[in-house]
C-alpha cells in the first residue's frame, strides 16, 4: 500500500514537473487534498530563477466553474520556497489582455521591486515579461499577489515560504501551508457596484422584527432601546463584513468546504501550519476543535510561543502555529468569517478520507459601544451624558472584554431604556486634528478611542476558550532599534458605510492627497485611530513595524495589523527603506474605494542627505 | 387578478417561515462520513525519496535539514532532526496565554502600573482628540506610561530627493501614466443605479389604474446625474400625471444630497416645465426622505415631501410605510391644484425580496385631496379620497 501511494505521489510530481499543473489540473502540489505536507521532494518553485505566467484559467468550486486569473494555471498560485540569503530572479510573464503585477507581501525588497503599479513601478503590460530581482533577507511565511485592479479576488495569490539561513528555532516534523481566501462568482467590479448601490447588500444577518420578538436568541440580544440608538445614528450594529457568505465560498488551499481540503499528519508529530489570509474581504476566526495551537510566528517573524485555541486573522496577516495531534483521528480546521455568515473548512487527518464533526456557525456578533469609539469613556468624564443615555452597552459582549481595561470603567453602566443619545455628536470635529477632513466620507468619529491590543477581535470576547490577542505576541528576538520615537504621526481610519466610501484622514487617495513622509532611518510612532465601525487590516509595504502592546523591547514585528473599531493602535517604525511605499487597508474593496496612501522615505540611497 | 393576489399573499405569508432559516449556516458544510480510501497512507513528508524527481538540488532543503543530498531519503523520519528540542527551548512548551518570562529590557511588560496613570495623564479616560496615551485605562501589559512623542511635521530631509522615487528607475512618462491609473483605482469609482421603487396596479372601487415611480443615478460619490419619473394613470386612459426630473445631485454630508435641476410634466395638460431644488437622503432612524420645491414656468410654486421606511420582518420580508404630501403656494386651476396642503398619500407595502434586486409586493394606499384641490376634484367628479389595494414589484439594478 505504501508503495502504491509513493508511486502515485511520483506520478503526480512528474506531471507537475512537466506541465506545472497538478494531477487535477487545478491545484499546485502543496494545495492538493491529501497532501502529506511540504517536503523537500515536492516540486515547488525554488532556486535562483523562477518563472511565473499570469493568465486566465477555469476554476471550479462547489461544482460550478468560472474564469480565474491564475499563476502557472493554478489557484492558489504555486508555492515559492526560498532560502534566506539567496538572490532570486522572478520572470513574470503577463499573458492577460490587461496590466498586472505581483507584490511580494511582507518581503523586504528594494522599492522598485515591490510591485505596486503607479507607486513602485509602471506595472506589467499585456504580453510582456517583467523581471523581479532581489536578495532574500528574511525567513518565514509570506505570500504574493496582484496589486492591479481587483485581480486578487479572481485568484491571483500564492504562498511564499522562506527557510532560515541558520537553524530554525521552531522545531517541527511536518508542515502544511494553509492559504485562506474567498471566492465569488460575481465579478469583483460587481461587488463594488452592489456595495455602492446598497452598503448592506451582502448582509443577510440584519436585525429584524422577528428577531426582536424571538426572546433568548443570542443573535438578537439587543434591546429595542439599543436598536433605536443605532438607528438614530444610521449605523447598523450587524454590519461586520461588507461581503459575506451570501456570495462568498470560503476557500482553504483553493478548496471549498465541500471539497474539504485534507492535510495529513502522523499522530505524535509536531505539525507546523503556516496560515496566510489571502482573502479579498474576509477576516477569519481560526480554530481546530480539540487541538490547541501554539503560535510561533506572526507575519513571518518568530514570536515567543503562545498556546491558544482560536485566533482572528486579518487580511494579509500570516500566523505559523504548531499543533501536536496525538490521537489517530481527524480534526476539522474551521475558518469562520468574522460575521459568521459562513466558513472555510478543512481537515487534518492521519489518512485521506477521515473527517471530524464540523461545528455549526456560531451566532453572529453585534457591535458595541466600544466599537463605536466610546471605549475610553467613563461616568465621570462624560458631560451631558447620564447612564440611561448609553443604551448601546451590550453586557454579554463587553463583560468579557474587561481585559482591555477601558471596558472595566464602563462595567457599572446599565442598560438604559430612554434610547436617547442626547448631547452626543457622533461626528464631533473637535475630536480630530484639522488635518482630518470631516466631510461626506466620514460618518463617525471615535469620541474616546482606546488601545484594543488586548482584545481578541469582534465577537471573540466570550467564546469560552483562549483567543490570541496582539498583547500575547512578543518578538522572539529583541527589537533591533532601541531608540524611542521622536515624533508621532496620527492617521485616522475613516469611512462612510452608507455610501461605501473609505479613506485615511477623510480623504480618498483619488483626491490627490500628499504622501506620508518619513526621513530615512527616522524613528516614528504611528498612531492609527479607527473612527469607523469596521475592523481594518492595515498594511505598510517595505517595512516591519513594532506593534506597541506593552512589551517594550520585545514588541512583535508586523507588516499588517488589524485595527479594531474604535481602537487606537500604535506602532513604532524605523523608516529604513528608502523609496515610495504603499500603505493601505487590505480589505481590497476598502483600498479600491480610497483607503490608500503613499509613504515616502527620503533621502534615497546614494543621495546627499 | 384575484388569483394573482392570492398567490402574492401566499408568498408573503409563507416567507417568514422560509426566511427563518435563511440566515443560518447556508454554507455550513455537511459532515461527511467517507470511508478512508487508503487506510495505510501516512506518508512522512521527509520519507519520500528526495532524488526521485531529480529535483532535489533545486528544492531547498526542508526545515532544519541539510542542504546536501538528503541522507534520510527513503527512510521513515519519525524522529528526524528537525524535531530536536534543543533548537528551541520555547517552541510549543509554554502553554500560558501570556508568556511568563520577560526580557530583561522590559521590566514593566505584563505588569499593571497602577500608580502611573493619574499622575502622568490628567486626561485619562477622557475623550482626547490626539494620541494621548490612555494610560488611565491601561490594562495589564499596556505600554507603561510612555507618552507619545509630539505630533510634528516630517523633518526637512524627508522632503529631499525626487518627488517620485520610481521615476528615476522606470522613466517619468511610464510612471505618470501608471500613477494616474493608480489614483483612479483607489477611490475614483463611477457607478450607477436604477431603482423602480413602485411598479404597481391599483385597484379601487372606482377605476383601476397603474402607478410607476422610478429613479436612477450615475456618477461618483459626491456628484451624480439623477433622473426621477412618476407616471399615474387609469387603465386604458392617457396618464393623469407623467413627469420626468433631470437633476444634478451633490452630496452635502454622509447621508444627504442636494438635488437641483428641471422637471417636465407631460401630463396633466397643459404640460409645463419647472425648476427643482430639493434634498434627498437618509434621515436618522433610517428614514429615506425626499423633499423638493418646484417653480413652474408660469411662476407657480409647489412642493412635495416623501418619506419611507423599511421595517424588516425577516431578512427578506419587509414592511414599508410610505407617505407623500404635496403643497402649493397658490391655486393652479388648469391642473386642478389648490393652494396650501393639496394632496396626501399614505401607503403600506409588504414586499418579499426573492433576491435583493427583485421584490414583489402587496399593499394599500390611501389618497386624500384637501382644500381647493378637493374642490377642483369634486368639480371633475373625482374622488376626494379613496383607498386602493396595490400590488406590484420593486426592482433595481
Ligand atoms: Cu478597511
Amino acid at each position: 500500500m505504501h508503495h502504491l501511494i509513493e508511486r502515485r505521489a511520483l506520478l503526480r510530481g512528474g506531471a507537475i514537473g512537466v506541465a506545472g499543473l497538478g494531477l487535477s489540473g487545478l491545484f499546485p502540489a502543496w494545495a492538493q487534498s491529501g497532501s502529506a505536507g511540504l517536503a523537500p521532494a515536492m516540486p515547488t518553485l525554488s532556486g535562483d530563477d523562477i518563472r511565473l505566467t499570469i493568465g486566465q484559467s477555469d476554476f471550479t468550486v462547489g461544482g460550478r466553474s468560472a474564469h480565474a486569473i491564475t499563476m502557472n494555471g493554478v489557484l492558489p498560485a504555486p508555492l515559492l520556497r526560498l532560502k534566506e540569503g539567496q538572490n532570486v530572479r522572478l520572470h513574470v510573464q503577463n499573458t492577460l489582455d490587461e496590466d498586472t503585477s505581483i507584490h511580494w507581501h511582507g518581503l523586504i525588497v528594494p522599492f522598485q521591486m515591490d510591485g505596486v503599479p503607479g507607486v513602485s513601478f509602471p506595472g506589467i503590460k499585456p504580453k510582456t515579461t517583467f523581471l523581479y530581482e532581489f536578495p532574500i533577507r528574511q525567513s518565514g511565511t509570506y505570500w504574493y499577489h496582484s496589486h492591479s485592479g481587483l485581480q486578487e479576488q479572481l485568484g491571483h495569490y500564492g504562498p511564499i515560504v522562506i527557510d532560515p539561513a541558520d537553524a530554525d528555532p521552531v522545531a517541527y516534523d511536518r508542515e502544511h501551508v494553509i492559504v485562506l481566501s474567498d471566492w465569488t462568482f460575481l465579478h469583483p467590479h460587481q461587488l463594488v457596484v452592489k456595495l455602492k448601490q446598497e452598503g448592506g447588500y451582502f448582509n443577510r444577518q440584519k436585525q429584524t422584527l422577528a428577531g426582536l420578538l424571538r426572546k433568548g436568541d443570542p443573535e438578537e440580544a439587543m434591546s429595542l432601546a439599543d436598536r433605536l440608538m443605532w438607528g438614530k445614528m444610521r449605523m447598523d450594529p450587524t454590519d461586520i463584513a461588507d461581503v459575506t457568505a451570501s456570495t462568498y465560498t470560503y476557500l482553504i488551499n483553493g478548496h471549498g468546504p465541500k471539497e474539504n481540503w485534507t492535510g495529513l499528519f502522523r499522530p505524535g508529530e509536531r505539525v507546523r501550519l503556516r496560515f496566510i489570509n489571502a482573502a479579498t474581504m474576509t477576516i477569519f476566526n481560526i480554530r481546530i476543535p480539540g487541538l490547541p495551537m501554539t503560535v510561533v510566528s506572526a507575519d513571518g517573524l518568530n514570536v515567543r510561543p503562545v498556546t491558544i485555541d482560536e485566533f482572528q486573522i486579518g487580511n494579509a496577516e500570516t500566523y505559523d502555529v504548531i499543533v501536536e495531534p496525538t490521537e489517530d483521528r481527524a480534526f476539522t480546521l474551521v475558518a469562520e468569517s468574522i460575521d459568521r455568515s459562513g466558513m472555510g473548512r478543512a481537515t487534518l487527518a492521519p489518512r485521506l478520507g477521515m473527517t471530524a464533526a464540523v461545528p455549526p456557525l456560531r451566532p453572529r456578533p453585534t457591535l458595541t459601544m466600544k466599537d463605536m469609539g466610546m471605549g475610553g469613556m467613563d461616568h465621570g468624564s462624560m458631560p451631558g451624558m447620564d447612564q440611561n443615555s448609553m443604551p448601546g452597552m451590550d453586557h454579554s459582549a463587553h463583560s468579557a472584554a474587561t481585559a482591555a481595561g477601558a471596558a472595566a470603567s464602563m462595567g457599572g453602566m446599565d442598560h438604559g431604556s430612554s434610547g436617547s443619545m442626547a448631547g452626543m455628536n457622533m461626528r464631533d470635529k473637535s475630536k480630530v486634528p484639522p488635518t482630518v477632513k470631516v466631510g461626506v466620507g466620514v460618518d463617525s468619529i471615535a469620541m474616546a478611542p482606546v488601545d484594543r491590543t488586548g482584545d481578541p477581535g469582534l465577537g471573540l470576547e466570550d467564546v469560552g476558550h483562549r483567543v490570541l490577542t496582539y498583547r500575547d505576541l512578543m518578538s522572539l528576538t529583541p527589537n533591533p532599534d532601541k531608540r524611542p520615537p521622536t515624533r508621532t504621526v496620527e492617521v485616522h481610519l475613516t469611512g462612510n458605510m452608507e455610501r461605501f466610501m473609505w479613506s485615511f484622514d477623510g480623504e480618498k487617495f483619488s483626491e490627490g492627497v500628499e504622501p506620508i513622509r518619513f526621513e530615512l532611518n527616522e524613528r516614528v510612532r504611528v498612531v492609527l485611530i479607527n473612527d469607523s465601525m469596521m475592523t481594518h487590516p492595515i498594511h505598510l509595504h517595505g517595512h516591519f513595524f513594532e506593534v506597541v502592546n506593552g512589551h517594550t523591547g520585545s514588541h512583535p514585528l508586523k507588516h499588517t495589523v488589524n485595527v479594531l473599531p474604535g481602537a487606537k493602535l500604535t506602532f513604532d517604525l524605523t523608516a529604513d527603506a528608502p523609496g515610495d511605499w504603499a500603505f493601505h487597508c487590505h480589505l481590497l474593496l476598502h483600498m479600491h474605494a480610497g483607503m490608500f496612501r503613499v509613504v515616502t522615505v527620503r533621502p534615497l540611497q546614494g543621495e546627499a542627505a | 387578478m384575484t388569483r394573482t393576489l392570492i398567490l402574492l399573499t401566499a408568498t408573503a405569508f409563507a416567507a417568514p417561515a422560509l426566511a427563518q432559516h435563511s440566515g443560518h449556516a447556508p454554507s455550513t458544510p455537511a459532515t461527511t462520513k467517507e470511508k478512508p480510501a487508503d487506510p495505510g497512507v501516512p506518508t512522512a513528508p521527509h520519507g519520500a525519496p528526495a532524488g526521485a524527481t531529480g529535483s532535489s538540488a533545486q528544492s531547498p532543503a526542508g526545515p532544519a535539514m541539510s542542504e546536501q543530498a538528503d541522507p534520510h531519503a527513503g527512510h521513515d523520519m519519525q524522529a528526524s532532526p528537525p524535531a530536536s528540542p534543543i533548537a528551541d527551548p520555547h517552541a510549543g512548551h509554554q502553554t500560558g496565554t501570556q508568556p511568563s518570562s520577560q526580557p530583561a529590557s522590559d521590566p514593566h511588560a505584563g505588569h499593571d502600573m497602577p500608580d502611573m496613570p493619574t499622575q502622568t495623564d490628567p486626561h485619562a479616560g477622557h475623550a482626547m482628540p490626539s494620541s494621548e496615551a490612555d494610560t488611565g485605562s491601561a490594562a495589564p501589559g499596556h505600554e507603561p506610561g510612555v507618552p507619545d512623542p509630539p505630533v510634528e511635521p516630517p523633518p526637512a530631509a524627508a522632503l529631499s530627493g525626487p518627488r517620485n522615487a520610481a521615476d528615476a528607475v522606470y522613466g517619468p512618462e511610464a510612471m505618470a501614466d501608471a500613477r494616474e491609473i493608480a489614483r483612479r483605482e483607489h477611490g475614483d469609482i463611477i457607478t450607477y443605479n436604477v431603482l423602480i421603487d413602485q411598479l404597481e396596479a391599483r385597484v379601487t372601487n372606482a377605476r383601476d389604474g397603474y402607478f410607476i415611480n422610478a429613479q436612477g443615478w450615475y456618477g461618483g460619490d459626491i456628484d451624480r446625474l439623477w433622473v426621477k419619473t412618476e407616471i399615474e394613470s387609469d387603465f386604458g386612459r392617457k396618464p393623469e400625471q407623467a413627469e420626468v426630473q433631470l437633476l444634478w445631485s451633490h452630496a452635502l454630508d454622509p447621508w444627504f444630497n442636494l438635488q437641483t435641476g428641471v422637471r417636465y410634466d407631460f401630463e396633466p395638460s397643459p404640460s409645463r416645465a419647472h425648476l427643482v431644488a430639493g434634498i434627498q437622503g437618509l434621515a436618522p432612524y433610517w428614514f429615506e426622505v425626499d423633499g423638493a420645491f418646484f417653480l413652474s414656468e408660469k411662476g407657480d410654486v409647489t412642493a412635495r415631501f416623501e418619506a419611507e421606511y423599511d421595517q424588516r420582518i425577516t431578512q427578506r420580508l419587509i414592511l414599508q410605510p410610505r407617505a407623500e404630501i404635496d403643497f402649493a403656494l397658490q391655486d393652479v386651476p388648469e391642473i386642478g391644484v389648490g393652494s396650501g396642503l393639496s394632496k396626501a398619500e399614505i401607503g403600506l407595502r409588504l414586499r418579499y425580496e426573492l433576491v435583493r434586486e427583485f421584490a414583489p409586493y402587496i399593499g394599500i394606499e390611501y389618497n386624500e385631496t384637501f382644500g381647493d384641490t378637493a374642490k377642483f376634484e369634486r368639480a371633475e367628479n373625482g374622488d376626494v379620497s379613496h383607498f386602493s389595494f396595490v400590488f406590484g414589484v420593486r426592482a433595481w439594478f
